[in-house]
């Protein structure tokens, strides 16, 4: 990663460019992803209980996914590799999407118990649909787009329990296999959109540190391409 | 007992205030040993007078009636009150006039996020000097201001508030698909914008390439080299400007830490044809931005260029802040 970028000078920012890592359901694929483009992963891979890690081209931050954004518009991270579900939850974060990288491939679905009513019910009797979320902002916005009125209830665990204990009528996740919608007999009412991992840049080092972040995305493409 | 005050506010003590008043000082002696006379409007006019400044918004964020039921509203920066007060108070001057400013302006605020409802901005406004020449010495002005600051490693971006309006149209994109297009650019958001084009009808793979690609050229003049190889009617135009820009930095020697961008995309809705956006290495953030406004003064009545900078006071503190460490061996950025 020692690429000169062409007249920056004094503008040259200091040290490696940092990537914020996801940990979670993306880090094995984002690692890969890593690998392909050039980036040593191996210690990453190791149960080391570090969240930096690095190395003369680079340092890789490790965190989880929806403090990317947070982290990658302060500057605090240069780059970073986070889903499209936390970018669209987190709309208001400035950072740059520069790059689709199509792995953590999964739908955000409405979901209502197997063979349960309550869903049409609500909106039919009472106007109103019960909705348990982790994302409040997509799922109002999904049901304001399509002219429905909810009451999105943000929960922070497993949604999967509201609607069974009756906290909500449906739930709004993320849904990969459908293997836990399944387990607690769930099943897919709506999809609401497709999610892929993505790779953002902090809109500052996007300016100051150009060749280097096009180098990074440039490679990234050609590694997830496949 | 604690009073609290509203979120996006807040209070500086002695040890702040004194740094803040140094950077106050330098800044003014910067802008006025350059000819440009200060000046303080209202932070509460009209309603309908910042409406009238910025097509886009309803005025400002903040807004009241008075006691005899006139709608008023806070500031949301100086430029608009600035080329109100031209209008009324300059209409018969000759140009070009050079004022400056250092004021509190407001917006609304997401919360929860830090942003300020009241921040403090510095900055320039040279009305009646045209481009080049005219985008070339407000651009000095703000690279010495930015040396006065302590901020010697900062960078100005300079690109084109027309290229892609004139683009779209170019390509037949117009109306609601052109506005989404638009505000896809300014987000920056690559993935939306590449479905979005590849979406619309009428539009080649190759023109949906060339937008795209266009977002991405940014560095020295050899950047023009490569949008002209892209081709096209509204690049010309828009490379034409640009380069006149640079020429016109370069005879005045400030071109070194000028960075062309054509991806640069501001979200006010005055601006035409240059643009700039300034940055720190030290900080993630924009430190401020400016650019030309050769349409703004008309909707006041008065037919003249203008173009003029603000820098983000509190965020300019900040990167000296860093700055100062950086020097002194401290942190890692």
């Amino acid at each position: 990663m020692s690429i000169e970028v062409a007249g920056m000078g004094r503008a040259k920012a200091d040290g490696p460019l940092k990537l914020a890592v996801p940990r979670g359901a993306l880090f094995g694929e984002a690692l890969d992803a890593l690998d392909a483009a050039g980036i040593e992963t191996a210690e990453l891979r190791g149960d080391s209980r570090s969240l930096i890690f690095e190395s003369p081209d680079i340092t890789l931050v490790t965190m989880r996914p929806s403090d990317v954004p947070t982290y990658v518009e302060a500057g605090a991270a240069d780059v970073g590799i986070t889903g499209k579900d936390v970018l669209l939850e987190q709309s208001d974060r400035v950072v740059y999407e520069l790059l689709d990288l199509g792995f953590g491939r999964c739908r955000m679905v409405l979901a209502g118990r197997v063979g349960d009513e309550r869903l049409g019910e609500s909106e039919r009797r009472l106007g109103m649909m019960r909705i348990a979320t982790k994302y409040p902002r997509v799922a109002e916005r999904h049901f304001e787009r399509t002219g429905r009125q909810v009451e999105v209830i943000e929960v922070k665990g497993s949604v999967e329990l509201a609607p069974l204990i009756g906290l909500a009528d449906g739930i709004v996740d993320l849904v990969a296999t459908g293997r836990t919608l399944k387990e607690n007999d769930l099943e897919v009412r709506e999809e609401i959109l497709l999610c892929t991992a993505r790779f953002v840049a902090n809109r500052v080092a996007h300016k100051l540190r150009a060749g280097e972040v096009d180098a990074l995305t440039a490679r990234l493409r050609e590694a997830t391409a496949a | 007992m604690i009073h609290p005050i509203p979120p996006g506010t807040r209070d500086v003590l002695p040890d702040e205030m004194r740094e803040l008043r140094r950077l106050h000082l330098a800044l003014i002696e910067v802008f006025e040993s350059r000819g440009y006379g200060q000046v303080s409007t209202p932070a509460i006019e009209y309603n309908e007078v910042l409406a009238r400044g910025d097509g886009r918004t309803a005025g400002g964020a903040y807004r009241f009636f008075d006691e005899r039921g006139d709608l008023l509203a806070l500031r949301s920066d100086m430029t608009v009150p600035i080329a109100r007060l031209v209008a009324s108070r300059y209409a018969e001057a000759k140009a070009p006039l050079r004022l400056c400013y250092l004021a509190n302006a407001y917006r609304a605020i997401r919360p929860q996020r830090g942003q300020m409802r009241e921040f403090a901005q510095a900055g320039v406004e040279l009305v009646g000097s045209p481009a080049p020449q005219g985008t070339a010495e407000v651009v000095e002005v703000l690279e010495a201001a930015l040396d006065a600051a302590g901020l010697t490693r900062a960078v100005v971006g300079l690109g084109d508030a027309d290229l892609y309006r004139q683009l779209l149209a170019e390509f037949g994109v117009e109306g609601e698909a052109r506005d989404s297009v638009l505000e896809r650019l300014a987000m920056h958001d690559l993935v939306g914008l590449e479905a979005e084009l590849s979406a619309l009808e009428g539009i080649s793979e190759e023109q949906c390439a060339t937008c795209v690609a266009l977002s991405q050229l940014r560095g020295g003049s050899e950047v023009l080299e490569q949008a002209r190889s892209l081709g096209g009617a509204a690049v010309e135009r828009a490379t034409a400007r640009i380069q006149e820009t640079y020429d016109a930095l370069k005879e005045r020697g400030v071109a070194d830490r000028v960075r062309i961008d054509l991806g640069l995309l501001r979200d006010l809705g005055y601006y035409s044809g240059a643009i700039l956006e300034v940055y720190d290495p030290a900080l993630g953030h924009v430190l401020g931005g400016g650019g030309r406004y050769d349409g703004l003064l008309r909707r006041f009545g008065l037919d003249l260029p203008a173009a003029g900078f603000a820098l983000y006071l509190e965020r300019v503190h900040v990167a000296q802040m860093e700055e100062e460490s950086r020097e002194a061996g401290g942190t890692t950025r």
